[in-house]
């Protein structure tokens, strides 16, 4: 079989049909992407009502549609799936494998996707309009007092999580089956490690998503009450059930970042991971901790004591191997030579901001002070320091590392320095202030607010335009480079880059490692 | 700070605000009027104070790296790394940095959950989107009222300027006696509401079918004002909390006022009132608990519309109906408890009159009284 080469095959059969990792890695990331502008644009319309106090763009049902979506969108259509591209395109070049252990289906894990999603978004047009419960999706305001369309939300999630269970199968096969002779799992690139490990989370959690949303399709249509306590039900199960899927996924999205950073930060401080080993214990470190704190959500909701201080204790143990991650990123940038090319920008801006969301996140694990935290914008800018500074920046710095490589083109290095410092600056003003107001006082989810937000608000609603039009810049980057960007043909793209990936010729051909390369005795990454 | 003030002064510049709204640009959490609040926000320092160090410290080695170890300075790479004395420290001293805090977490929290030797009970109820309160009385008869957001639709929809505290401001207060633990029974009629006000120190889920407990002693006399914290719905925004702290004196007051009033109330709905007097007011009750589903012009939004309803132009049983036991899976709640008879039948009056439902009916509080006993 061996000599059996082909490229791709032409016009929409090649993607409507392909079992190739790079095409389908592609599709992946061109659809997060699109989710990314889409999930934007509902929250530059959060932005724009809340520019000012008084109700002036959209009614108050609607504006609580938009942060539905906007978080439903993000999570679930924009972040999830794009770490999922980078994962078909970089795990089998980076553990020498020809492709996917599962072709077929990761061919499936895609295209079910974007009909998942146009469920979702077709919601926007029924009667009663889309789910305005939030994307914690509590009961019973999503079930007794949910509009008619949240059956729709229901099946879309349903549909959501076979993807993702399906694409987590098959990066657990090709990790377990795929690697090349030679390497031994102690020698996976830390991108690799990190997949490994969040792929598992998925198989574990997704399955609870979909039991939580089952029961509430129940209680909806067929008269259980598993989450009415009018018939004998418990609206606080319903929470239990979400944050044991929830806080796994909140390190379903951050792992692979931080196995992106891993790859970046070395290659640009030109000097080996400080810790690879404690790097790979400490993300399953992460991982094993993430099954046991997920009440934290919910210190507000009447938990006994000793529940509360069980979480809060659990929760705090949390700090001890992230940070073990961010010293290590710091002491691998000791006394390396650096150099800041765009990706190293981001993965720097990711650390900083990141750590400042690991900050709040200590603080807010603290029980007692999270009662004046709790539901607050406080809680807000937390999330959106590790999600958007933390994942979405990841995510940027990954595009523009291995953009190169995947097209054989450059892109355009001042335009990427360019973006990534209107992000950087557009995402600090949007997020930073909301800080202050979350501790003065201001409950999230809110259509409108008193007096005295208003001046932090107005900043964070510039601060948000400011970096939702920097990913106007950051798309034409990417397809002006894969149109007409300067050619690279050397393998290496980055000097101080390291792993199998950056052997392969740029861009690598249809088809990579059909004969596995044989990986020299020596750890690569120890 | 002087970024800080040039962006905050670029946003005073683009707003409309009066320079005075400026000066209540809280940065930080409050301490507020009680003591566990005092707790809570030095637990908040200091925890914020350890992470603003060790932040100091990881950000000053990577600042000075990104100055000092560049590329373009010459700088050549080492090739250090693993060591395992380094990674045993910076696991063990985070760990004792964190029993460090739990300490004084744990002793805060318990504090927090001391429900014990209440010397007032009341019970919080959350509606969609109102609260309700019930002074909880072993003696006497028990006081209960519901208390409503008071800003004008007006403001909200900027027609007319925003008052001082703006959405924060209802109708009738909370009122809690001063130097006294009281403790607030609280639970939900509908869907999950959260009940906090940032000064008292409380902030407690309330949920259907559930009664959470929470206490506050407050040490100062005062206006206190809170939201609602959990989404529960279009008006989400909208349910705040004001809790006024009196002493022990005017509270006794209060309450005999209180139940003077109910007394006075179940009289009065046995007097019939003219179509003039019952419009007007059926008017004011329309404003605060109907026009946020059905519409300002009875047009309907949330709700069904009024104006030319079958229900309010059809049979008064039927209407009276709709009002007193709501309407089962629906948004539309039993207001029967919520509302006396007199302004249950001004309402139903004003909406068969209004809109241009010239129905011409008039509904005593005779009438409510008895459809209520069936």
């Amino acid at each position: 079989m061996g000599d059996h080469h082909h490229g791709p095959a032409k016009g929409l059969s090649r993607w409507l049909f392909t079992t190739n990792h790079k095409d389908i890695g592609t599709m992946y990331l061109w659809f997060s992407f699109a989710m990314f502008i889409l999930g934007g644009t509902f929250a530059m319309i959060i932005r724009a009502e809340l520019f000012q106090p008084g109700m002036q763009l959209v009614e108050p049902g609607f504006f609580n549609q938009m942060t539905t979506l906007h978080g439903l969108v993000m999570v679930f259509g924009a972040i999830m799936p794009s770490f999922v591209g980078l994962a078909n395109w970089l795990i089998p070049m980076m553990i020498g494998a020809p492709d996917m252990a599962l072709p077929r289906m990761n061919n499936w894990s895609f295209w079910i996707l974007p009909p998942g999603f146009l469920m979702l978004a077709s919601t926007l047009f029924m009667e009663g309009g889309a789910p305005a419960f939030g994307w914690t999706f509590y009961a019973p305001l999503s079930t007794t007092y949910a509009a008619p369309s949240v059956t729709f939300f229901i099946f879309s999630i349903h549909v959501l999580g076979v993807s993702s269970i399906m694409g987590s199968i098959n990066i657990i096969a090709t990790i377990m089956n795929m690697r090349a002779p030679g390497m031994t799992y102690m020698k996976m690139p830390l991108f690799v490690w990190t997949w490994f490990i969040t792929a598992f989370l998925l198989v574990a959690v997704m399955p609870v998503l979909a039991g939580a949303v089952t029961m509430m399709l129940m209680d909806i249509h067929f008269g259980t009450s598993f989450f009415s306590a009018a018939g004998g039900g418990d609206p606080v199960l319903f929470q239990h059930i979400f944050w044991f899927f929830g806080h796994p996924e909140v390190y379903i999205i951050i792992l692979p970042a931080f196995g992106v950073v891993s790859q970046v930060i070395p290659a640009f401080s030109r000097k080996p991971l400080f810790g690879y080993a404690s790097m790979v214990y400490a993300t399953a470190a992460i991982a094993i901790l993430s099954f046991v704190v997920w009440a934290h959500h919910m210190y507000t909701v009447g938990m006994p004591v000793a529940g509360e201080l069980f979480f809060m204790y659990a929760t705090m143990l949390i700090a001890v191997p992230t940070g073990v991650k961010v010293f290590n990123w710091v002491s691998t940038m000791w006394r390396g030579a650096l150099s800041f090319e765009t990706p190293m920008l981001f993965s720097i801006g990711f650390l900083v901001l990141f750590t400042i969301g690991g900050f709040t996140g200590l603080m807010l694990s603290i029980a007692p002070a999270d009662f004046q935290y709790h539901d607050t914008y406080f809680v807000v800018a937390h999330f959106h320091y590790v999600m958007v500074a933390g994942a979405v920046f990841s995510m940027t710095s990954a595009v523009y590392f291995w953009l190169p490589k995947w097209t054989g083109r450059m892109y355009n290095e001042t335009m990427g320095k360019v973006h990534f410092w209107i992000s950087f600056v557009g995402f600090n003003v949007t997020f930073f202030p909301q800080h202050f107001v979350g501790l003065a006082g201001m409950p999230r989810r809110v259509p409108d607010y008193a007096l005295q937000f208003a001046d932090f608000n107005m900043m964070s609603s510039i601060g948000a335009f400011v970096y939702g039009a920097s990913q106007i810049l950051f798309l034409y980057n990417v397809i002006a480079t894969i149109v007409a960007g300067e050619r690279v043909s050397d393998e290496q793209v980055w000097d101080g880059a390291e792993g199998l990936e950056w052997t392969l010729p740029t861009p690598p051909p249809y088809h990579t490692f059909e004969v596995p390369p044989q990986i020299e005795a020596s750890p690569a990454h120890g | 700070m002087s970024i800080k003030k040039s962006l905050m002064t670029a946003g005073a510049a683009l707003s409309a605000l009066p320079m005075s709204v400026l000066a209540q640009n809280q940065v930080n959490m409050s301490p507020g009027v009680t003591r566990v609040g005092a707790e809570i926000y030095d637990l908040h320092m200091l925890i914020m104070i350890i992470c603003i160090v060790i932040g100091i410290g990881v950000f000053g080695v990577m600042l000075y790296s990104i100055v000092y170890h560049r590329k373009s300075k010459g700088f050549e790479p080492s090739q250090f790394h693993e060591s395992t004395k380094v990674e045993i420290a910076w696991t063990v001293v985070p760990f004792l940095i964190l029993i460090g805090m739990a300490v004084p977490a744990t002793s805060t929290l318990l504090e927090v959950y001391d429900n014990d030797d209440a010397e007032l009970d009341i019970l919080v109820t959350g509606h969609q989107w109102k609260w309700r309160y019930e002074y909880l009385n072993a003696e006497g008869e028990n006081v209960s009222f519901f208390s409503n957001l008071a800003t004008p639709q007006e403001e909200i929809y900027n027609s007319e300027a925003k008052g001082e505290h703006y959405l924060l401001e209802v109708d009738e207060p909370l009122v809690i006696p001063i130097d006294t633990k009281v403790r607030f029974l609280i639970t939900a009629n509908d869907v999950i509401h959260s009940w906090w006000v940032p000064e008292i120190a409380v902030k407690r889920d309330a949920i259907p079918g559930f009664i959470n407990e929470a206490w506050s002693k407050v040490d100062q006399e005062g206006i206190y004002r809170g939201q609602c914290t959990e989404l529960c719905g279009s008006y989400h925004g909208f349910m705040p909390i004001v809790v006024h702290a009196v002493t022990q004196d005017e509270f006794q007051g209060w309450m005999s006022a209180k139940r003077a009033d109910k007394a006075a109330q179940v009289a009065a709905s046995s007097v019939d009132l003219s179509l003039d007097a019952l419009m007007s007011e059926g008017e004011a009750v329309y404003q605060t608990q109907c026009l946020a589903c059905h519409g300002a012009q009875g047009e309907g939004g949330v709700g069904k519309a009024i104006s030319g309803s079958s229900i309010a132009m059809g049979d008064i049983g039927v209407h009276l109906d709709v009002g007193i036991k709501g309407v089962a899976g629906t948004a539309m709640q039993a207001f029967g408890a919520q509302l006396t008879d007199v302004e249950m039948a001004a309402v139903i009056t004003y909406q068969r009159n209004a809109f241009g439902n010239n129905t011409g009916d008039v509904v005593q509080p005779s009438d409510v009284a008895l459809h209520k006993q069936g």
